[in-house]
This record gives C-alpha cells, structure tokens and sequence, in this order.
C-alpha cells in the first residue's frame, strides 16, 4: 500500500498544482452557469420592443389586445391598402390586418386575419398574436351566444394546474408523489455529470499512461513497483483529482447560487410581499406573488426527492463507471506510443458510452420499460442509465443486480487491462493491433 | 557460494512462439564489474527485466546472495534501463525524492542523501528546475543520482554513457568505480568494448537468446590468443625472414628503409624466446609485442560464427 500510496500522492498533487486545473475549477461554474444564463440574456437582448401595427377594419379586437414586454400593439385607423405601402419605411415589425365581416360571421374572419411584414416574423411574435386574437375572437363568439360579459372575465382568471401523482404501489413512502419534471431533470443531470466525468478524467488516465510511456521512465519505475501498483495508483490518483475538481465546482456553484438566492429574497422580503398584494390589482405584481408560491413549491417538490437514496448511488455510479472505464483508457494508454494512434482503440469505449447518453433521452421516456431496465443492468451503460432512471422509482432487485454488475464488470476489465497495460508499457515503436492486444491477454 | 551475489539458473523465456532467452546460465562475482554482451535483440533486455523482477522467467530460478530471490530483494537493486526518462514537468527535487521513495528508503533519508549528491555533482541549483529545462547530458546526471540513491547492492547499468560528454562520462566512470569500492557489485550492458576491456572483470555474451560465451575478461583474451607478434627492428628484411622462415609464418610487413614491422604467427610449439634467439643475429629488436584480441575482435568473431 504505501508504494501505491506514493504514486496516488503524485499523481493528485502534480495535477491539482498545474494552471490548467485551477483555470478548470474557476471555468466550470462559470460555463455551467453560463449556459443556463445566456440563452435567457441573449432572448432578452434580441427581444428589444417590437411594434406591431393593427389594421382592425371589423372593430372587434380593437384596443382590447394585451401588450407584452416586448411586443406592443398600435393600433392605426389608416386604410389598410396605405398602411401596406408605409410598411416598410416605418419602424413597425409587423402589421396585423382584421378585415371588415358582415353578419357576425367570426369563423369567416378568422380566416381571413393576416400579418404582414417585410422580415421574417419570429415564432414567438407570432404565436403570441395569435393567442391574443384568439382570445379576444373567443370573447366575441361567447358575446354573440349571449354568455354575460362578466362571467367571461370571472373565469378568464388564470387557473394553474398542478396535477400530482399519487404512486399507490408504495403506500407507506410518505413523499410518493415524485414530481416527473424534477425526476427527469435530476436523473438527466446525473446522467451527463457521469458521462463527463468518465471522458474527462479517463482521457487523462490515458494521457497520463502515454506521458510516462514517451518520457521512457515507465521502465525506471515498474522496476520499482509492480506494473498493476502504477496502474491503480494512477487511476486513483486521478479520480481523486476528479473529485476534487467536483468538490470544487460544486461549492462555488452552490456559492453563486446563494448569492443569487440571496438577492431573490431581499426581493421577495414578507413586508415585500404585502406591498406587493396590496398592488394586486397591477398585473405584474400578480406574477411576482406567482413567481413566490411556485419557489415555495419548488422548494417542497425538491425535498420529496429520495436524497437519502440517490446521493449515495450517485457516488457509487460515478465512481464504479469512472473505474470500470478507467481501466480501459489506461490499458489503451499502454498499449500506443503517442495519443494519435489511439483513435482505433478508442471506438470501443467510447460507443456503449456516447449510446449510454443517447439512450438517456428513451429511458427517461420510459424509466421502467425493458430496455432502461437491461441497459441499466449492464455494467458499460448502467453508470449513465441507472442514474436517470433512480429518481423514478427503480425495484431493489434490479439495482442490487445492477451494482453486482457494475463490480463484476471494474473487476473484469481491470484485469484485462492489467494484462494489456503490463506487456504495453515496455513496447516502443511497434504499432499495436487488436491481434497483438489478443496475443498480450495470454502472456 | 559466497562469493556469487548474483545467480541466473537455465532461465528461459518464451512471447508466443518467439524465445527470447533460451536456457540461460549466469553467475555474478561479488563485487565485481560484470559485462552483458550481445546484438542487438539478442535478450539482454529480457534478461535484465528478468533480474529486475519486471518480466518473470518461464522457467528457471534465480539466486540471491545464494538465497531465493525475493520480491522484496528488488530495494537492494539498481537499475539504470537503456529506455529512460523523468516527467518532463515535475521539478527536479521533488521527482527525485519520489524516485527514492518508491525504492524504499523514507523522505527524511531521502532529502538528505540526495543533498549530498546533488553536491557532489555541483548540482545543488537544479532542485527547484523542470526537468524540461535539463539538457539531455543533465538529466542523465539526475537520472544516475536517482539509480544509486538507495545504495544498491547490485547495480544494474543498461548503456550508462550515453549522452554524456567526456568529461561527464569519465566523472560517471569513476563513480562506478568508487561504488564498486564500496562493495556494490555491477551489472552493466553496453556496446562499447572498450569500455568493457576498460571496466568489467568478466562477461557473458548472449547471441540468439542462448549465452555463447562467458567468463573474466583476461580469461577469454588469453583463450582468444593466436600466437600473434609484432616485432619492430632496424635491419634486413630478407634476413630476418630467412631466420625465421621454419618457426612463424609471416601475416604482414612494413618497411621504411632499414626500419621494418613485421606481424607474424608463432607455429606449433615454437615459443617467443627461440624466435628471438633466431632473429636476434640479424637485426637490432626496437619492440617486441604479443598481439592480445581485443573483446570487440572476440565480439565479431563469435558472434558470426554462431
């Protein structure tokens, strides 16, 4: 062990001291966040207010359309035949046009309501008119079957749904109403943190081999201890620097999250809130006091997760999967002389992972069908699928077999890597085959 | 037996269907220089390996201080391989305080002894440099230091002087000798035959995966020797060679006026005293030599006629 214990210290403080770890571990958070931050920004940004012109010739929809943040509707008592040629050289994004009808005839009208525009109209633009007006026809139609004005508006108050599921297969579990959308973030999110881990930190396992095979002081080494000693150690080592790395990006994440959290509730203060409900009758105060509750249900829609249950499988999986493949990326490590040549060992290892993560997206369409169920048994996919299936309900049976796999398969492919990595190291020069690979096992 | 520190017993080894060493016999002298020879891929480097508990033999036993040899034997060994290298970006110190830590000795010991070294070789500024700063001839250097650190018994040098400049190959030279002096016994590989004349007491020679020759170094010259002469003189070539027409054969001559140099071979039992007494009369003897096969001759010879 101590021997061991040398070269896992080596490993882990070579590689946490280089620059390029520590630009990582600031990187991470930073692109982790920045990738759920930008597309909201650059959405914002893009949406600057656009103007949208109504024509309304039939006097149905008329100053009743709501505007949004940043869609405005005008409206223009202009012909609509002049307001086409002003078109384009005014600052308007579009022009709805609402012909005339003649006896009430609103299904005939809606087909005929067009927008016109000199660019392309954006999805969202143009779904949102299309809801406004929606709207506002439904009102009408409602008005021409004599349905009072006011009933209308009493219902027209926005109902939220939230249907929950009741699992009746597990009575006594108090927190069995999962929450689906949560289930699938969560186990989506394991999911791909395993998956990165593995190729990131497996890749320098492999890289790792490679260095000391090219510096040539593989040899100077194994004299000193056994082949299978520098191989663990190396692949320890490296998994310490990976959890490190985790650690890392995992309190500063949880740093700038609090401080995000932390200016949410200054905002949403309890004196806040009054003031906020007293201005009820503002339409955007109502979203805030909507915004609060579904943060209040948030909150208890993340304590009815198992964490108990998935943290400690989150670690046996990102561990387990991390040196099941590990080993493999160390023995393919041994075996080339430079990192170019890897390229033909690397298929194998990369496919049932890169199909791990395609598959993904079926099981968690489907967490308990046969295949989630199989390829979270067998050990080269069940680091990633096994993850995504956890936080829907997965039976003991099948995650113990899962587990016992799981070892089995680290077991197995360490000691064909063992094989491969003991004879590779010491051959310089000789492109590997998959024959040589074959020949090396027997040895 | 105590005087061997070193036992190869009949070892063989076999990749697939290639043997790389077939039956191997090798006995090293305590406290000697000992030389492995051979060609290229003859199975030094298997057998070095073999020593160094890298690769196990298929068959055979070794011998440690007459003892089985032990895996733990491997920290009383030295081993300096022909491939070699250091992590190109790990400061020089640190790299070889690793090094000597994996060979068994604590980091306190460690620290001090290389300090030591690293004076003797007027080093001391490298401890804090990546090794990718060192020149090849400097990192060669660090490389001995780390080998000898642990102060082995047995010091296994594959091509030691290699990349280094004369003076440092000499400064190395007499720090193999001063280990030796010491008591360690060596193990040394090389392609260089003079060095071998120079250094190593005796030799084995590997050719094809078999040992075809072996034994101290002035043992198989002698063994080598053809009753061979030169003999310098002023006088009369054709003289000189009718007096010793009956007793040597003459292989080459060279003539400058009345100053000749004659090779030539003694025949049958004729000894180098009567062969002078013979030519004495007719010349005025400057030199008289034997002409000894230098271990490169017997390198070439032995190896083609395997």
């Amino acid at each position: 062990m101590g021997k061991i214990g040398l070269i896992i210290r080596r490993e882990y403080s070579t590689r946490v001291r280089k620059r390029s770890f520590i630009i990582m571990t600031f990187l991470g958070p930073i692109l982790m966040a920045a990738i759920g931050i930008v597309p909201v920004w650059l959405a914002s940004v893009n949406e600057s207010v656009r103007i949208v012109q109504i024509i309304d010739e039939s006097g149905t929809v008329e100053y009743k359309l709501k505007s949004s943040n940043n869609i405005k509707f005008v409206y223009s008592q202009q012909p609509f035949n002049s307001a086409k040629k002003q078109l384009e050289k005014s600052d308007f994004y579009a022009m709805v046009h609402i012909p005339s009808f003649k006896d009430g005839d609103l299904v005939h009208l809606q087909r005929n309501i067009k927008i016109y525009a000199y660019s392309q109209v954006s999805l969202n633009v143009k779904v949102y008119i299309q809801n406004q007006i929606e709207k506002q026809l439904e009102r009408e139609m409602l008005k021409a079957e004599n349905v009072d004005q006011a009933i209308v508006e009493r219902t027209e108050s926005t109902i939220d749904v939230q249907i929950p599921v009741i699992e009746l297969a597990d009575v006594k579990n108090k927190n069995a109403s999962a929450d689906v959308e949560l289930s699938t973030a969560l186990g989506a999110f394991s999911g791909i943190l395993i998956y990165i881990f593995i190729f990131l930190f497996g890749a320098q396992v492999m890289r790792g081999v490679i260095e000391e095979k090219t510096n040539r002081i593989v040899e100077v080494i194994v004299s000193s201890v056994k082949p299978f000693q520098l191989m663990m150690g190396k692949i320890i080592g490296i998994a310490f620097v990976g959890l490190t790395q985790f650690l890392l990006w995992i309190l500063l994440t949880a740093g700038i999250y609090t401080a995000f959290l932390g200016s949410v509730k200054q905002k949403f203060s309890s004196d806040n809130i009054e003031m906020i409900m007293k201005k009820s009758p503002d339409g955007t105060s109502v979203d805030d006091i909507d915004k609060i509750m579904s943060t209040q249900k948030a909150i208890e829609r993340v304590n009815q997760i198992n964490w108990g249950l998935l943290i400690p499988c989150f670690i046996f999986y990102f561990i387990g999967g991390y040196l099941l493949y590990g080993a493999l990326f160390a023995a393919i490590g041994g075996a080339v002389d430079s990192e170019s040549d890897t390229q033909q060992f690397m298929l194998p290892i990369t496919i049932p992972l890169i199909f791990s993560f395609v598959m993904a997206q079926t099981v968690l369409n489907d967490p308990t069908g046969t295949m989630a169920k199989w390829l979270s048994i067998i050990p080269f996919t069940s680091p990633i699928i096994m993850m995504v299936r956890l936080p829907f309900k997965v039976p003991v049976e099948e995650l113990i077999a899962s587990m016992v796999c799981l070892v089995l398969g680290f077991v197995f492919t360490t000691w064909i890597a063992a094989k491969i990595y003991r004879t590779g190291i010491l051959m310089y020069g000789k492109r590997i085959t998959w024959k040589d690979l074959g020949k090396w096992l027997r040895y | 037996m105590s005087n061997t520190l070193f036992e190869a017993q009949s070892i063989s080894k076999k990749y697939g269907d290639f043997v790389a060493l077939d039956n191997i016999n090798i006995s090293v002298p305590k406290g000697s220089i000992f030389g492995l020879l051979g060609p290229n891929g003859a199975g030094k480097t298997t057998f070095i390996r073999i020593i160094n508990q890298i690769t196990l033999p298929d068959t055979g036993n070794l011998l440690f201080n007459g003892r089985e040899f032990l895996t733990k034997d491997i920290e009383k060994i030295g081993y300096l391989p022909e491939e070699r290298g250091l992590y190109k970006k790990m400061q020089v110190g640190e790299q070889c305080l690793y090094l000597a830590q994996l060979r068994g000795l604590d980091k306190v010991e460690a620290k001090k002894r290389l300090r030591f070294w690293f004076e003797k070789f007027g080093i001391q500024g490298w401890w804090n440099k990546k090794v990718e700063e060192l020149s090849k001839g400097m990192a060669q250097k660090v490389q001995f230091v780390v080998t000898v650190i642990h102060e082995p018994e047995l010091l296994i040098l594959d091509e030691p002087f290699t990349g280094f400049d004369p003076v440092n190959a000499s400064l190395i030279r007499d720090e193999i000798l001063e280990i030796r002096k010491k008591g360690a016994t060596i193990i040394f590989s090389t392609h260089r035959m003079e060095t071998v004349e120079d250094l190593c007491d005796s030799i084995a020679l590997i050719n094809k995966s078999k040992k075809i020759l072996d034994g101290t170094v002035s043992e198989i010259r002698k063994q080598y020797k053809t009753n061979t002469f030169r003999i310098e003189f002023i006088g009369n070539l054709v003289n000189f060679t009718n007096a010793i027409w009956a007793g040597a054969e003459l292989l080459d001559k060279k003539q400058d006026g009345d100053h000749c140099t004659v090779t030539l071979k003694i025949l049958g039992q004729n000894s180098p005293n009567s062969l002078i007494a013979n030519v004495l009369p007719t010349c005025q003897i400057i030199s008289f030599n034997e002409i000894v096969p230098t271990m490169s001759d017997i390198f070439i010879k032995t190896v083609q006629a395997d």
